[in-house]
């Protein structure tokens, strides 16, 4: 019994974790303020360590680098309404499980479509009719990216993930290709601001604000996006499939066609944030002009657990802290690193608080005295 | 020290968030017995004996080993204290021989004499009876030799405390004897034996005293020889309740599905259907019996549309009596419900085949609706009826009808499944292990019901694997054997040897 004695002499674990159900939501709430301050606190010190700065006028220069005048306002909210566009065009493929990690060529594909338009079409139609081709042109280009790998996982079972992340070199060498046919000056290897004589194509100023059409367009769609979601057939067999994809068959659910068509959906939804992106913010193309989107729209998604208003919440938080870093970067001639240090921090806390609300621990010794 | 307890557990509590699976419960088993564990679902075996294997850490209480305070903090501790558990699932490295899976983890010099191994393993299968080669692979075992490997695993290691999870869940009723009589060798030589089991007749059988839980406590501990079936069943419920299966006279049968020739391959271009033919008539309940992966699991899902049967293959179903039956092969689940065909299913796997595990007991009631009508948008408000009717009805626990139900019990998820395929007021009815893990109150409930669907003049298509329950329950029962028929029996005059001889017919010759 030698080996009992030394199991004898172990303690109580040192800590355990516990899972709680019911959190209220008060509680939640004031852990994720919790988590900010204290993530606010870790990042003093990280800016006093490393700069010798004052935090506090660091935070504020973070602040006033996204709401310091109506322009930047209006930037964060651009940046931030593309950012959901694409978001809500992920929502529907990975509510399915369809990995869909090629949002960054579907953007692209829309938004050389969108380019395309405005250099051939400006003279040749009228401009209602230039922006009714655009989008649509640029939505059949990012559903065209979605289509194909969906096809081929629906008929073929090819593996989505790596499918949709080859079909964004694709996307990018055809941007590249566009970039270099247009050219303009040339020599310059950019395309330059499109029409920017005669601002064909350009959004038109609404209610005197040069993005307000952004908003409106990107708001009506994380609205007709969560009624799809949540009270459509569609919207039904997306979750029956993303949850088990016997039960749909088990339910007559035609799996392969409901794949193909949630990507048609996704896929073009992409396109038209390449759209947004284009005629609505930066009036030219380049292969930065998704900008990694495509990728930070899927955390985007996964965070909102699919529901698009929560989306709007956390693509505001990212774009927020995105300026801020920028702000801070160029006014206290840090290098970016810093500045992406912050934002790290911030999310990292941000993440973390959420164990926190889902889980509690216990340390040794307290469970007995507690009870 | 023979007469310390091996384990004594006090007053050892464990909370999951808001529900208690432990409360204050506690417990002793002494060296040399079989102690059976019973309680219905959810009532925390389970939950207890993961504490005593280390999977759990216990939130109060104290548990005694031998006699002396230890605390158990992961698998590793109960291994070296010598408690061992098998669970439901075995985990086995399918690749690797009975030996291999033996000495797997344990420390050891860099060179193995595998024939020393074999030999010491050979001393321990003869020295309890079992029947095992130690060099056979996993993957050529059938489910019972691979818990004998996980039973020897433990043996080899040095296990004193042997706890079982439903052993005689995948056994014919041959391979439960044989099980048995180890045991109780085992016991004769002293170890501790806890069992957990649903089969009452199992549990008077097998054990020296059964302790039994309800709803997390403690309720008392009895001694096999004054127990019944009956006041163990009291002691779980805590009420009085009957055990007997209605079964009626079939009256007015009619023959509603025809299956002749039915051949099936798997992904592997392995036939695990082969020839089956038969004929299910409205009114009756026919049984299927057979070894787990027999061949069930595909002939339900053929006929629901969900498989893909080799040419030749006919399952032909009348709609009406003047109409000549209509072949189902080659059509797809959506097509047979559109021709009208009246089928219910009850798969086995629940929440990956027949439920949506995200969605709440509404949303899986619409799984079966939700196309009706031309509007775009899904109609909720019969759905979240039928969902209260069947929550009434059937006494599911759940705190809400929109929690996800993949957080309710597994006897809960169940009743959600059966309560929906009967509302769809079919004609043909299948269900496959309709109350497997399910305690036998619940049980019982859904006989009766499956027995009102057979009154009604449904064809009842029932899969099971407790074999006194099919021959209690069914009117003829089909056995499978390999993908075979390998009988249709009388389930009147039938008896449990028949029947599991039957199933294991040609396994012997075959493969």
């Amino acid at each position: 019994m030698a080996n009992g004695n030394a199991v004898n002499e172990k303690k109580e674990p040192f800590v355990r974790i516990i899972k709680c159900d019911n959190t209220p939501r008060w509680y939640a709430w004031s852990m994720r303020a919790v988590a900010i301050v204290f993530a606010l606190l870790i990042c003093a010190v990280v800016i006093v360590a490393i700069t010798g700065l004052n935090p506090l006028e660091v935070y504020k220069a973070m602040f006033e680098g996204a709401f310091g005048t109506e322009r930047r306002i209006w930037i964060t909210l651009r940046d931030m309404m593309i950012l959901l566009c694409v978001g809500i065009a992920l929502a529907p493929a990975f509510k399915m499980k369809f990995w869909n990690i090629g949002a960054e060529g579907q953007i692209l594909v829309g938004g050389c479509a969108t380019a395309a338009c405005m250099i051939y079409l400006d003279n040749v139609l009228p401009l209602p009719a230039l922006f009714l081709v655009m989008a649509l042109t640029s939505m059949a280009a990012g559903a065209v990216w979605g289509l194909i790998p969906a096809i081929f996982k629906a008929k073929l079972n090819t593996n989505e993930t790596l499918f949709t992340l080859m079909m964004n070199y694709v996307a990018i060498q055809i941007t590249s290709y566009c970039v270099a046919l247009w050219e303009n000056p040339y020599g310059s290897n950019t395309v330059g601001i499109i029409n920017s004589q005669t601002k064909a194509g350009w959004f038109p100023t609404v209610f005197g604000q040069q993005y307000a059409l952004n908003v409106m367009i990107v708001l009506t769609l994380a609205l007709v996006m969560y009624i799809y979601l949540k009270h459509s057939k569609h919207g039904y067999e997306i979750t029956v499939i993303g949850d088990s994809e016997n039960t749909a068959r088990y339910a007559g659910i035609d799996v392969a066609k409901v794949i193909v068509r949630t990507m048609l959906v996704s896929g073009a939804i992409a396109g038209l944030s390449g759209f947004i992106a284009v005629a609505g913010a930066s009036h030219t193309i380049s292969v930065n002009t998704a900008g990694g989107r495509g990728f930070t729209a899927i955390i985007v998604a996964w965070l909102a657990k699919f529901n698009t208003f929560t989306m709007i919440a956390i693509s505001f938080l990212l774009v927020f802290l995105q300026q801020g870093a920028c702000e801070i970067a160029s006014r206290f001639n840090l290098n970016d690193y810093a500045s992406q240090m912050i934002t790290g921090i911030i999310l990292f806390f941000i993440l973390g608080s959420e164990f926190f609300i889902n889980y509690r621990l216990v340390f040794r010794g307290k469970m007995s005295k507690e009870a | 020290m023979t007469s310390a307890n091996a384990i004594e557990l006090r007053e050892i509590s464990k909370h999951f968030g808001e529900v208690i699976a432990n409360d204050k419960v506690s417990l002793e088993v002494k060296k040399g017995e079989i102690l059976s564990l019973l309680g219905e679902n959810g009532s925390g075996k389970t939950t207890l004996m993961n504490i005593l294997s280390g999977i759990y850490y216990p939130d109060q209480g104290q548990i005694l080993v031998n006699g002396k305070e230890v605390n158990i903090r992961n698998p590793k501790d109960a291994f070296d204290l010598g408690i061992g558990m098998i669970h439901q699932h075995f985990k086995l490295v399918d690749v690797f021989t009975a030996a291999e899976n033996i000495i797997l983890g344990l420390p050891g010099k860099m060179k193995l004499s595998m024939k020393r191994i074999t030999e010491e393993i050979n001393q321990l299968t003869l020295k309890y009876g079992f029947q095992l080669d130690p060099n056979k692979k996993i993957y050529d075992m059938s489910v019972s030799e691979k818990q004998t490997v996980e039973i020897v695993k433990m043996l080899y290691r040095g296990t004193n405390i042997l706890i079982l999870d439903e052993p005689t869940a995948v056994l014919t009723p041959q391979e439960t004897t044989q099980l048995f009589d180890v045991l109780r060798n085992m016991r004769d030589d002293g170890k501790a034996v806890i069992i957990i089991t649903h089969k009452l007749n199992e549990v008077l059988e097998i054990s020296d005293r059964v302790s039994v839980l309800r709803k997390g406590v403690y309720i008392g501990t009895v001694d096999t020889k004054d127990a019944t079936e009956l006041s163990l069943t009291e002691m779980m419920v805590g009420k009085k309740v009957s055990l007997n299966i209605e079964r009626a006279e079939p009256r007015d049968t009619k023959e509603l599905l025809f299956v002749k020739d039915l051949t099936c391959m798997n992904k592997d271009g392995i036939k695990v259907l082969d020839h089956v033919s038969f004929t299910a008539f409205g009114g009756e309940i026919l049984g299927i019996a057979g070894i787990a992966g027999s061949g069930q699991k595909e002939l339900l899902e053929s006929i629901a549309g969900l498989q893909n049967p080799l040419s030749g293959s006919s399952i032909r179903y009348l709609q009406k009596d003047e109409d000549a039956p209509q072949e189902l092969v080659g059509k797809s689940a959506q097509q047979i419900k559109d021709m009208g065909v009246s089928l219910a299913f009850v798969p086995e796997d629940r929440l990956g085949m027949g439920l949506v595990g995200s969605l709440g007991m509404v949303g899986n009631m619409m799984l079966r609706s939700y196309k009706r009508g031309n509007s775009i948008f899904t109609e909720r408000k019969a759905p979240r009826e039928l969902a209260e009717e069947i929550r009434e009805r059937l006494g599911v626990v759940t705190p809400s009808i929109s929690t996800p139900v993949r957080k309710l019990s597994g006897g809960n998820v169940q009743k959600v499944l059966v309560g929906r395929e009967i509302s769809l007021k079919p004609r043909v009815l299948m269900t496959a292990y309709a109350v497997r893990g399910l305690d036998i109150h619940t049980s019982y409930t859904i006989y009766n019901l499956l027995s009102e669907e057979k009154k009604k003049g449904v064809a009842v298509i029932y899969v099971g694997e407790d074999l006194d329950v099919l021959l209690e329950l069914c009117d003829r029962i089909l056995v499978l054997c390999g993908g075979k028929v390998s009988g249709i029996v009388d389930a009147r005059t039938t008896t449990k040897e028949e029947v599991g001889l039957l199933m294991t017919k040609n396994e012997k010759g075959g493969e």
